[in-house]
C-alpha cells in the first residue's frame, strides 16, 4: 500500500499561538486511519491544517501533489471532502439542495443524479425527508447529510471531524457501519478524528495518538487496542 | 376612491424601485453582513452613464442593457478592487470605506455631468394607458420592469447551479468552500448583481425625479425602510417591504394633512424605528442567533 496523504512536519498557528508541532501521517490508499487525542490536542486542527483553514508551515503531499497553502476550494476540488466538526449543514436549504452543493464543482448530469440515489440508498431517511429543510433534521440525520453531501464530491479522501459527536450510541453504531460500508465499496480512503477512541479503533486499521499537537504513538489499529497502558492513560476506556 | 386607487398604484410604482434598491441591500447584507451605504450613489452613477449614452444617440433599450452590464462589470471591480482588501478588517473599516464611495461616487457625477438637474426619457411613453387616468404608462411600466426582474432573479436563485452556490455561500461559507465554491468570487458576483439591479431602479426612478447626483439619497432611505421592514435576511421580505413603503409613504402624504409632500421622508424613518421596535427581524426576516 502507498500513502494517498502524507505530511511532514506539519505545523499549524493560530495568529501567534503554535497549535501544532511537526506532524508526520500518512494516509493509506484504500485504508481508513484515526486520529485519536483529548480534547484540545490538536485533532480539528490537523483537518483544518490539511484542507488549508489555518495556517500552516511543514509538508503535505496527497497523490503528489503539494497542497500546502493552496486555497481550501482548489483543495476540495483535488478530492477532498471534509465532514466538519458540527456537520456543516446549509440549514435552509433542503436536504436536495444540501447534496445538490456537494455536487457543485461537477458537470456531469447524470452522475450526479446517480449519487444522489446512491446516497438515498445508504441513508433512506435522507429521502424521505428529501424535501425538508435541512436545519429541521435531527442530529443524525444532519450528521448522515454531511456524509452525503462528502459523498456528492465522489471523494478520494474523506475527512471526518468527529461524526459520533452528541449522536444516541444506536445512531452511532449505524453510521460507522456504513462508513466502513462506503470505504470497502466506494474505496474512499478515511481520515477520522474520533472522541471516541473504542468505536474509532474498531473501524480503522490504523491509529495515530497525539498530545497538546505532538504525535505520542502510530500504529495498527488492533495494536492500539491491544495495549492497556494506552488505553487507560490517552483513551480512557 | 379614485384618488386612493391612484395614490395605491402610484404607490405600488415608486414602491417597485424601492423593492429593487432594498432587494440590492440584502443582497450585499447576506453576502458580507454589511449594509451598503453607496447602493445608491452606485445607482445614480449608473444612471448618469445611460443618459450619456442616450445623449450621445443609443436608443433606450440599448443604453439600458449596456448600463446593466456596465454596472454589473463596475460592481465586480468594486468587491475586487476596494472591499477583498478590507474582508478580515472591522465593520468599521468597512463602513467607512462605503462612505468613501458615497462620496466619491456623488462628487465624481457631479464633476463629470454637473449638478444641474437633467431630464431622463421614460421608455414608456406619456399620455394615457388604455384610455384611463388611473395609472401613468410609465408608472405601469416601471412595475412591469420590477416584477420581471425579479422573476429573472427567482429563477436564478433557485433553478441554476451559480445561484445555488450563491445561496450556499451566503448561508455558510466555511461550509461552502468545504463544497469547492469559489466563495469570494460568489460575493463579487453578488456585488455585480446587485449594482445591475440598482441601475435598473435608477433608470426607471429617473424619469419620475429627475437626474442629479442626489437623486437617490430619499430612495436609498426609502430602499433601507423597505429592506428593514420585509427583514434584512429575506430577499422575498426586501421585496415586500419595498412594495409597502411605497405604498405607505403615497397614502401618509395623501390622507395625512400634517405629513404632506415636506414631511413624507421621515415616514420613511417612522416605519424604520416602528419595525425595530415591534419586530427587529422584519416581516419574513429570521432572528439571528449569535453564541457568544
Amino acid at each position: 500500500m502507498t500513502a494517498l496523504l502524507e505530511t511532514r512536519g506539519l505545523c499549524a498557528f493560530y495568529g501567534d499561538t503554535q497549535a501544532l508541532f511537526g506532524l508526520d501521517l500518512a494516509v493509506e490508499e484504500g485504508g481508513i486511519t484515526t486520529l485519536l487525542g483529548a480534547n484540545g490536542a490538536g485533532k480539528t486542527t490537523t483537518l483544518r491544517s490539511l484542507c488549508g483553514m489555518v495556517r500552516t508551515r511543514g509538508e503535505i503531499r496527497f497523490d503528489g501533489w503539494s497542497l500546502a497553502g493552496q486555497p481550501t476550494e482548489s483543495i476540495v476540488r483535488r478530492g477532498i471532502a471534509h465532514v466538519p466538526q458540527g456537520r456543516g449543514t446549509f440549514s435552509r436549504q433542503t436536504v436536495e439542495e444540501n447534496l445538490a452543493i456537494g455536487a457543485i464543482t461537477r458537470h456531469d448530469r447524470a452522475g450526479i443524479a446517480d449519487d444522489v440515489n446512491r446516497v438515498y440508498r445508504y441513508f433512506p431517511r435522507l429521502k424521505e425527508r428529501c424535501h425538508q429543510q435541512a436545519g429541521t433534521l435531527s442530529g443524525g440525520e444532519q450528521q448522515m447529510l454531511a456524509v452525503g453531501r462528502a459523498m456528492m464530491l465522489r471523494p478520494r479522501l474523506m475527512l471526518l471531524d468527529e461524526p459520533s459527536f452528541g449522536l444516541a450510541p444506536k445512531i452511532v453504531e449505524e453510521l460507522f457501519s456504513i462508513l466502513g460500508t462506503l470505504n470497502r465499496t466506494e474505496s474512499v480512503s478515511m481520515l477520522l478524528v474520533e472522541q471516541n477512541a473504542e468505536i474509532a479503533l474498531e473501524l480503522a486499521d490504523h491509529a495515530y495518538l497525539i498530545e497538546t499537537g505532538r504525535l505520542v504513538m502510530a500504529g495498527p489499529a488492533a495494536q492500539v487496542r491491544g495495549n492497556e497502558n494506552i488505553r487507560k492513560f490517552y483513551l480512557g476506556y | 376612491m379614485e384618488l386612493f386607487l391612484h395614490q395605491i398604484l402610484a404607490g405600488l410604482a415608486t414602491g417597485g424601485i424601492y423593492a429593487c434598491v432594498a432587494l440590492a441591500v440584502v443582497m450585499i447584507y447576506q453576502a458580507i453582513d454589511q449594509l451598503n451605504f453607496a447602493q445608491g450613489e452606485m445607482a445614480m452613477f449608473s444612471t448618469f452613464v445611460a443618459w450619456q449614452l442616450i445623449q450621445w444617440g443609443a436608443p433606450f433599450w440599448i443604453a439600458f442593457v449596456a448600463t446593466v452590464a456596465l454596472s454589473f462589470l463596475a460592481g465586480v471591480a468594486i468587491e475586487r478592487i476596494v472591499l477583498r482588501p478590507i474582508r478580515d478588517a472591522p465593520a468599521l473599516t468597512q463602513l467607512v470605506v462605503f462612505i468613501a464611495l458615497l462620496a466619491i461616487l456623488n462628487s465624481g457625477a457631479g464633476f463629470i455631468w454637473d449638478y444641474q438637474i437633467k431630464t431622463f426619457p421614460s421608455p414608456f411613453g406619456s399620455g394615457e394607458l388604455f384610455g384611463q387616468s388611473l395609472i401613468s404608462p410609465h408608472d405601469a411600466g416601471m412595475i412591469a420592469v420590477t416584477l420581471m426582474m425579479l422573476a429573472l432573479l427567482y429563477l436564478f436563485f433557485r433553478h441554476t447551479r451559480i445561484g445555488l452556490a450563491m445561496r450556499a455561500a451566503a448561508a455558510n461559507p466555511e461550509s461552502a468552500r468545504l463544497a469547492g465554491i469559489r466563495v469570494g468570487w460568489m460575493i463579487a458576483l453578488g456585488w455585480g448583481m446587485a449594482a445591475a439591479v440598482g441601475a435598473v431602479a435608477g433608470m426607471m426612478i429617473a424619469p419620475v425625479v429627475f437626474l442629479e447626483p442626489n437623486m437617490m439619497e430619499s430612495i436609498l432611505l426609502y430602499g433601507f425602510a423597505g429592506a428593514v421592514v420585509g427583514g434584512l435576511s429575506s430577499p422575498a421580505g426586501a421585496v415586500l417591504g419595498g412594495f409597502a413603503v411605497g405604498i405607505i409613504e403615497n397614502l401618509a402624504g395623501t390622507y395625512i394633512p400634517v405629513v404632506g409632500r415636506e414631511l413624507k421622508l421621515s415616514i420613511a424613518l417612522a416605519i424604520i424605528i416602528a419595525v425595530l421596535v415591534v419586530k427587529p427581524s422584519g416581516l419574513l426576516g429570521r432572528a439571528v442567533v449569535t453564541r457568544v
